[in-house]
């Protein structure tokens, strides 16, 4: 799955929050989120909680010949894997540059800081030594990776007891766990990487810095230490310049987090010890919290209903009649709703009056050759009545033909007939005509 | 497992149950989500399978339903999400819902966007659009603009302010009408606040500081009982500066 990607409001806001020195989750500079350390059943095996960021670690043990440079010192091998379920930037398969980076530092801090007596492995020189190999996943992404994986790490190297062995002359015995008590690896010193972020061109710094923080920092500093105060490993990556004061500022942070980070370790190991020892316990299943998916489920209450009816009636009584309900709407065709009755239109009603005699007069008056039996008859009944003058203007005299002969038989007649005889009509009758019309405008 | 529907109310069940119902009743039973058909016969009456784990709810008279938890988002159409563009190519803006596939934004599907004036939307920008097209056969499409043409509160979400993600449940119970939560939460601080069905969620407050204790309230609340709540509650308004 494609990485989500980090819009630029989300930026912005913890740019703007790290300058007015907030953060996220409410931390200040230097604080470490909450470590949480859980040991499973089997020697070696742990899940380390810091804040949201979850990796778990096994430790296992083989018997193996010896690199040839180095014939008497046991093998230790890292492995951490950034597992799909703990983010979706991590995709099964693809040895990405954060993987490679992550595995470096911590084989750097573990293995060339010679916190595991490797010479304490050797079986037979040459021939048979343990190689110890440690395997990380991470199962949750909010941040500091590295701190997080060197913690379970040495907590897994520290709680693991490899089987027993004894040699006699040329034979090796490996006792199980059930005939002899396995024993643990010895440890010189405990090394803890921690981690700082840098904002600001270099001149802020934050104390493991969560997956936000880290998407928007300029550079990344880390400091492998143990409680001795004694450099393990020192990594800055991110190109950001950094002075000699800064540095030594970080280191002296790192020691005091590193010595508080080995006591909670202790006391983790201790504990896990004891109970084992009482007999009682341990393992993954008793120290996650019962989480149940029942979280909205609530109790059945009792409730008293005596009386309830006397006082729902008080109530009824007492409120206020409702208001009135709004009608049903109508259905006057399908698809089609009304709700009560909308007002008359208000608007332009003596425009619209006068705009309907206008159309009559202008349909009337046809002075058209077609059809002039309907014309006629419209004209005949037109001229019985009073002329009505059409326009204002005085210049045209408005002629009204009417061919008698048309009038006299009182039948339609086809349109070509018609327009002869009106043509004929014109030419003989135009004199008559034009003293009909005088007559008629004097009446 | 197969348990019979009534009694199976208000318990946790397990991806693979069935809830099986009494033939003689031949009522309609409505399916809801985490709930899929099962049954040709095989059982009496008809049979309801489980597919999701979690708790069965029943609403009377016949509407059946599993609350799970989950915070993968899964997109359909009509819901209201923020999504962060990703990419412009062509007529259409990239972005990232949460879901398996980014969905597409067409940069006419905003308000008053004409082919000449192009919406101002940025890489990186958070919209807040509803699905017009989401199903599992085709790439999930995203408007800003509703059936009018009006924007109705959608489009980019203003600069400041601070997205963070919940599981989908608490963004469905904030967004339900009557939420005490945001109403106490309304009275303490002002703030805006846009909840995107698929789980984010973007606070904007007058401080940064209240931005954050808003953002940290509403994170930690889904999970807590009422009883919580108004304890927490009942601190923060005592601390109220």
């Amino acid at each position: 799955m494609r990485e989500t990607p980090l819009s630029n409001c989300e930026r912005q806001f913890i740019l703007q929050a790290l300058a007015e020195r907030q953060r996220l989750d409410g931390r200040q500079t230097y604080d470490y989120r909450n470590i949480k350390i859980t040991f499973g059943t089997e020697y070696g095996s742990c899940i380390v909680e810091l804040g949201k960021t979850r990796v778990l670690a096994q430790v296992s043990c083989e018997l193996v010949t010896p690199k040839p440079s180095r014939p008497t010192e046991g093998i230790i091998f890292f492995n951490l894997e950034l597992s799909p379920m703990a983010s979706p930037a991590f995709e099964p398969g693809r040895q990405s540059e954060l993987l490679v980076k992550l595995n470096r530092l911590l084989e750097r801090c573990l293995r060339n800081s010679k916190c595991i007596d490797t010479e304490s492995l050797c079986v037979v020189a040459g021939a048979k030594v343990w190689q110890i190999r440690v395997d990380l996943h991470l199962l949750n992404h909010d941040g500091n990776i590295i701190a997080a994986a060197s913690i379970a790490a040495i907590v897994a190297l520290s709680h693991f007891k490899r089987p027993d062995v004894s040699i006699q002359g040329e034979e090796v015995t490996v006792y199980s766990p059930e005939e002899r008590d396995p024993i643990p690896l010895s440890i010189h010193h405990m090394p803890i990487a921690v981690s700082f972020a840098f904002f600001q061109q270099g001149t802020y710094l934050l104390v493991d810095p969560i997956e936000h923080e880290e998407r928007v920092m300029d550079g990344l500093l880390v400091i492998a230490m143990n409680k001795h105060r004694e450099l393990c490993t020192i990594q800055s990556s991110g190109g950001i310049m950094l002075l000699k004061d800064q540095v030594l500022r970080c280191t002296k942070i790192a020691g005091v987090k590193v010595a508080e980070i080995t006591e909670l370790m202790q006391k983790a190991l201790e504990n896990d010890k004891k109970v084992r020892k009482e007999g009682g316990k341990f393992g993954f299943a008793e120290s996650i919290p019962n989480k149940r998916i029942t979280t909205f489920k609530l109790d059945e209450t009792p409730v008293d209903t005596d009386g309830v009816e006397e006082q729902a009636e008080e109530i009824v009584s007492k409120a206020e009649p409702s208001t009135l309900p709004v009608p049903k709407p109508i259905v006057r065709a399908p698809g089609t709703g009304q709700i009560g009755e909308g007002i008359q239109n208000e608007w332009m009603i003596n425009d619209l009056e006068e705009e309907e005699e206008e159309d009559e007069e202008d349909i009337v008056p046809e002075p058209g050759a077609q059809s002039l039996g309907i014309d006629n008859e419209k004209a005949s009944t037109h001229a019985d009545a009073e002329i009505i003058q059409l326009s204002d203007s005085e210049e045209e005299e408005i002629l009204i033909l009417e061919p008698e002969g048309m009038k006299k038989k009182g039948r339609k007649v086809n349109s070509e007939e018609a327009q002869q005889i009106s043509t004929s009509n014109i030419v003989l009758k135009n004199k008559n005509k034009k003293k009909q019309k005088k007559k008629r405008v004097q009446q | 497992m197969a348990l019979p529907a009534a009694e199976a109310v208000s318990q946790a069940v397990l991806a693979g149950d069935l809830l099986t119902f009494p033939s003689s009743s031949g009522e309609k039973v409505l399916c809801g989500p985490g709930l899929r058909r099962q049954g040709h016969g095989q059982l009496s009456g008809h049979a309801l399978a489980v597919c999701k784990s979690g708790v069965v709810r029943h609403k009377e008279p016949s509407v059946y339903w599993v609350d799970s938890q989950q915070k993968r988002y899964v997109p359909a159409k009509g819901e209201y999400v923020i999504g962060i563009v990703t990419a412009k190519s062509g007529d259409i803006f990239k972005v990232d819902v949460g879901g398996s596939e980014q969905a597409s934004l067409s940069y006419l599907a905003f308000e008053g966007a004409t082919k000449r004036n192009r919406p101002n939307v940025q890489v990186g920008d958070l919209v807040f659009a509803q699905f017009v097209v989401a199903n599992k056969d085709m790439e999930p499409e995203l408007v800003c603009i509703d059936s009018c043409g009006r924007s109705n509160g959608m489009g980019v979400i203003g600069p400041d302010g601070l997205l963070f993600k919940v599981s989908l449940s608490i963004a469905r119970k904030l967004l339900s009408p009557n939420c005490d939560v945001m109403k106490n939460l309304g009275e303490l601080y002002p703030f805006e606040i846009v909840i995107g069905m698929n789980g984010r969620i973007w606070v904007k407050a007058r401080t940064i500081k209240h931005t954050l204790l808003v953002a940290n309230v509403l994170e930690s609340f889904g999970n807590m009982t009422t009883e919580q709540r108004k304890q927490v509650f009942k601190k923060l308004s005592d601390n109220v500066p």
